[in-house]
Order: structure tokens, then sequence, then C-alpha cells
């Protein structure tokens, strides 16, 4: 058999195949403060979350949902890189991890096994599956950012 | 049997290279690839003959109205109609049953009144007719089909009746592949009084297709799906319907004569084509109907029923891989949609496209079709008539590969 391309074989990383099936924080928490879901109209993604925020800081945060490798791995190590922090970490997070899928950035160590999902940057087809899990927890984050009586930074 | 190899030399696009492997189209119940033939009639057009038609005097409006005319000639013969008049050219098939909704639909349609569809309908046989029930009160019945994806006739038996207005149904599925009894379906809503629409999408260009034996009132298909181009459906009305039909839209080539206080209309099909039409891929479609028509439908058939036995039977000996929809060949079409116990259809879909081979994955604009399946999406290899064992051979290669990402049983190396 012929090899595929680089650029799909970069794709399926283990650690992606791994929390595809074997996803961290699945399910929902007893007591969120916040709670958001978000779905991708054109290929039935869907991600669902609870996020539980005290005093500014992440203490714990679960998900489910249905769709493919890409979006619900995404979820899962999105899950394990913000729980237990601040909101403002997430927040560099978040930006950091869109830099790389949608601007090119190179991957920043600071986003742990995500940068897993480098090669998803690659097709552009592919790319909102990535960032599903992370427009619900912007939206969950603003959420909590009105709920506290403050403008969504 | 068809000379496959001899065909492919006439497909210029299926001799690039996709991600460093040889490109294998199977994406044909979403739009097939173009002969030479077809692209050449359209640089022919535009290079001998370009002008608008119906009116004009001049010797290049002459030659492209005539060019035009004989492909609704081709476009009957294509369907075993025998009058060229009844047929109405459109953008597609969506637009094709949208003209029904409209032109026929508004003025035969009141409270209460019901259109019965399936639920294996693509949404262009769906959400034409939600339009029409809220626009009229109009109320919509389905059809269920059975695990197999065979159509629940005892229910249609049961579901057409006396407020029965309107059966429209699709011939061929785009998802199952399944080929419904459409000849038994005309003859129970003829019974009850409604009319028939087929959905001839994905059967027009697969298989020998006889409108006066089917016995229905309305076919709609489009080009593209056939080897032609995009932007050209057709709309067959049986003789003298159209005739009792509103116009669809109003404008230039439609009209008999405009006054201020109101217009006459012209004569149909003219009626229904108002403005500059798709003149040029109406005339290259008719290289696509002398295309296919030179290999005879028949053949065709033979071919993708071969071909589409073979993938069934290779894609039910890779661990994990259910097919959705009619096993029995001569019950089904070559479009055959699947799932994977160890990946989703994006996946699938994504790594068999580094293998060069393109198929879709997703709801196929079918989504009650999908929740009848209880699945959010599946995958579809689709076949035509350039496809041979090699490209089914491809497809299996490279989901195989799928499986040693995605599956759990030890087929996972490293990759």
């Amino acid at each position: 058999m012929t090899a595929p391309e680089p650029q799909f074989d970069e794709l399926y990383r283990d650690i992606i195949v791994d929390h595809y099936r074997r996803p961290r924080n699945h399910g929902s928490l007893a007591a969120p403060t916040q709670q958001a879901e978000g779905v991708n109209p054109v290929c039935g993604d869907e991600v669902r979350m609870d996020v539980s925020i005290h005093n500014s800081v992440i203490d714990e945060i679960a998900f489910d949902g249905q769709g493919c490798a890409i979006s619900q791995s995404s979820a899962s190590m999105l899950t394990e890189r913000v729980q237990g922090h601040s909101i403002g970490e997430t927040k560099e997070v978040i930006g950091k991890f869109r830099a790389m899928m949608v601007d090119g950035a190179a991957p920043d160590s600071a986003l742990g096994d995500l940068v897993a999902l480098e090669g998803v940057a690659q097709l552009p087809v592919r790319v909102k599956c990535a960032l599903l899990a992370w427009n619900v927890l912007q939206e969950a984050l603003q959420q909590a950012a009105s709920a506290a009586g403050k403008e969504p930074a | 049997m068809l000379d496959v190899a001899h065909i492919k030399q006439d497909f210029p696009i299926l001799t690039q290279q996709v991600n460093g492997h040889r490109l294998v189209y199977l994406d044909n119940a979403a739009t097939t690839q173009k002969p030479r033939q077809v692209i050449d009639a359209l640089v022919q057009y535009y290079e001998t003959t370009n002008a608008n038609i119906h009116r004009g005097i001049h010797t290049l409006a002459v030659r492209a109205t005539d060019q035009y005319e004989a492909v609704r000639a081709r476009s009957a013969g294509h369907i075993g109609a025998s009058n060229p008049q009844d047929i109405v050219f459109t953008r597609n098939t969506t637009e094709s049953i949208n003209l029904v909704a409209r032109a026929w639909g508004d003025a035969n349609l009141g409270e209460g009144d019901e259109i019965v569809l399936s639920l294996m309908e693509h949404h262009s046989n769906i959400v034409p007719w939600q339009l029409l029930a809220r626009r009229t009160g109009a109320v919509l019945r389905f059809v269920d089909f059975d695990d197999n994806g065979v159509l629940d006739i005892d229910q249609a038996r049961q579901l057409i009746g006396s407020r029965t207005k309107l059966v429209s149904i699709v011939h061929m599925s785009n998802v199952l592949g399944t080929i419904n009894p459409v000849a038994e379906i005309a003859e129970m809503a003829h019974a009850a009084g409604a009319l028939v629409l087929v959905d001839g999408a994905q059967s027009a260009p697969h298989l020998p297709v006889d409108v006066e034996a089917m016995g229905c009132d309305f076919f709609a298909f489009s080009a593209h799906k056939m080897l032609g181009p995009t932007g050209v459906g057709v709309l067959w009305a049986r003789p003298g319907l159209l005739e009792t039909m509103e116009p669809f839209l109003g404008g230039g080539e439609m009209i008999s004569i405009v006054k201020p206080e109101g217009s006459t209309w012209a004569d149909v099909p003219h009626k229904f084509e108002a403005g500059t039409p798709n003149i040029a891929d109406v005339i290259a479609s008719g290289a696509a109907f002398d295309y296919l028509h030179d290999l005879g439908m028949d053949a065709v058939r033979e071919h993708e029923k071969a071909i589409t036995a073979y993938a069934i039977d290779s894609l039910q000996r890779i661990p994990g891989v259910a097919i959705h929809g009619p096993l029995d060949i001569e019950r089904r079409g070559g479009a055959v949609s699947f799932s994977m116990d160890c990946a989703h259809p994006h996946d699938i879909s994504t790594i068999v496209d580094g293998h060069g081979v393109a198929i879709r994955a997703g709801h196929h604009c079918a989504q009650l079709l999908m929740r009848r399946l209880g699945v959010p999406a599946t995958s579809r290899a689709s076949f035509a008539i350039y496809n041979d064992r090699d490209d089914v051979d491809a497809l299996v290669e490279a989901l195989q590969h799928v499986r040693r990402v995605f599956a759990d049983d030890g087929a996972r190396t490293a990759v």
C-alpha cells in the first residue's frame, strides 16, 4: 500500500484517538454555575458543557455531545486543560488555541496536549469541528461575566 | 458491458492526482464528472453560436434556438415522454419541485388537504411542500420505510386517501439507494384522485425511465447528476397539465401580450421559462444525453448493478461496517451509505480523501431519513459509468486505513 500524504498522517495522532475513545470529564455536573451548548449545523457535531466557576476559577467542567473525533477530542482536551484554572488564564488558552487553528500561529507549549490538533488547521473544512467546544466554553464564560454584572472581556 | 477503461479516458478530471493518489471519484450522487464531449459542447456554443433565443431573427439566434429546443426533445426522449412541449427547463430538481408547489399547488390545495411524502425524501422534496402547507393549510403525511430501507407500501396504501391531493415520492433514494415502486404508488394515488410527482434526480441518470409506463403526473431531474453541466433542471408534466397551471416566475420570454392593465402568457412550456434561460448549459446537456444514450441506459444500469454489488460485497467484508439500505441489487441503485463502528463519517471522509478517494459524509440533505435510521450522519459512496473494481478496491483499502487509525481491536498500528 502506498503511504498517505504526510498531512493526513499527522492529523489523527494517538492522543486525539485516545481522547475520542475515552473522553475525559465526560457527562454533567451536579451543580453547574453555567451551562452552554453548541451545534455545527452542517455536520451535526454537538457539544454541551457544564461549568462550575467560583471566585473567577473554573473549579469543575464537564461535557458531553456527539460528533467526529476532532470535535469530541478537542472538547475532552479542553476540559483537562482549563479545569482548576482562572478565567484569565483560560482566556489566554482560548486565544492561543484560536491563533493556532485560525491564524496559522505556531503551537504554543501552553496548550499542552491540544497541540496535537495542529494538523487540523491545514484542513479548513474541519477547523470548525476543532473550534466547536471552544465556542461553547466562550459562551459559558460570557454567561458568567453577565451574571457577575461585568462586561465580557 | 461497458468499456470502462475507454470511458475513463473521456473524463479529463479523472486523470489528476489528489493528495498524491489517483483521484477515485465516488461522490456521483452529489454530482457526476463531465466527459470531454460536454465540455467541448460548452466551448463550441460560446465560440460559434452564442445568442439569445426565441427572439431575434439573425442567424446565430436561430441556431441557438434550434439547439436549445433540440435538447428539449432529447430530455423528453430520455424519460420516455412523447411531447417535448411537456418539458420545462429550470435550474435544478429543487426548482422543478418548487415550480409545481407554486404553480400547481397554490391553486389546487386548501385547508386540510393532504400531501403524502416519504421519510426517505431529500430536503428538496420536503421543504417546498412545507412552505405550500404553510400558505394553504394543507397537511403533510409521511410514509415510513423498514430497517432494510424498503418503503412501507402498506402504510402508503393507508395514508393515500380521499383527502390526498398529491403524492410526491423519490424514485431512487440518494442515501439508501432504494428504488421505490413508483408505478404502484401512482396507481394508488390516481385511484384516490391525487396527482403524483416523482423526484427522479437519482434515477434519471442511472436507470431506463419511462414516465408514461410509470404513470406519474410530474417528473423532475437535473442534468448535472447525469454528466451534464450544473444549472439545468428538467420538469416534465403529463400532457395537458402545464396548460392548466398559473405561471411560476414572471418576466420576459414567458408572455404573449403585455398591457398596462395586465398580460397574457406565452404557450407552454415557455410560460414557465421567464427571462433568458441557461442556454449554454442546456445545449451542452444535449451532449450528456447523447453520451448516455450512445452507451444505452440498459447497459448503464447493468454496469452500475455489477459495480454496486461488488462494492456492497467488499464493504461487508470489512469488520464493523454496516450498510444502510437494501442489499438486493434489483431493488437499489449505486448510492451506498454505510457506517463504521469505530469512526465518525467525517473522520472517515477526511482519511479516505487522504488516499485520493472522494466520498460524501453527512446527512445528505435527508435529516428525516437520518432520524429514522437513528444516526446523525452516514458515509456514502456512489457509483457511475466510469467507476470500476479498482475504484472500489481503493475505497476498501482506504477504509482499512481508517480502521488502523480508529479500531480498538488490534487493527490500530502506529500511523
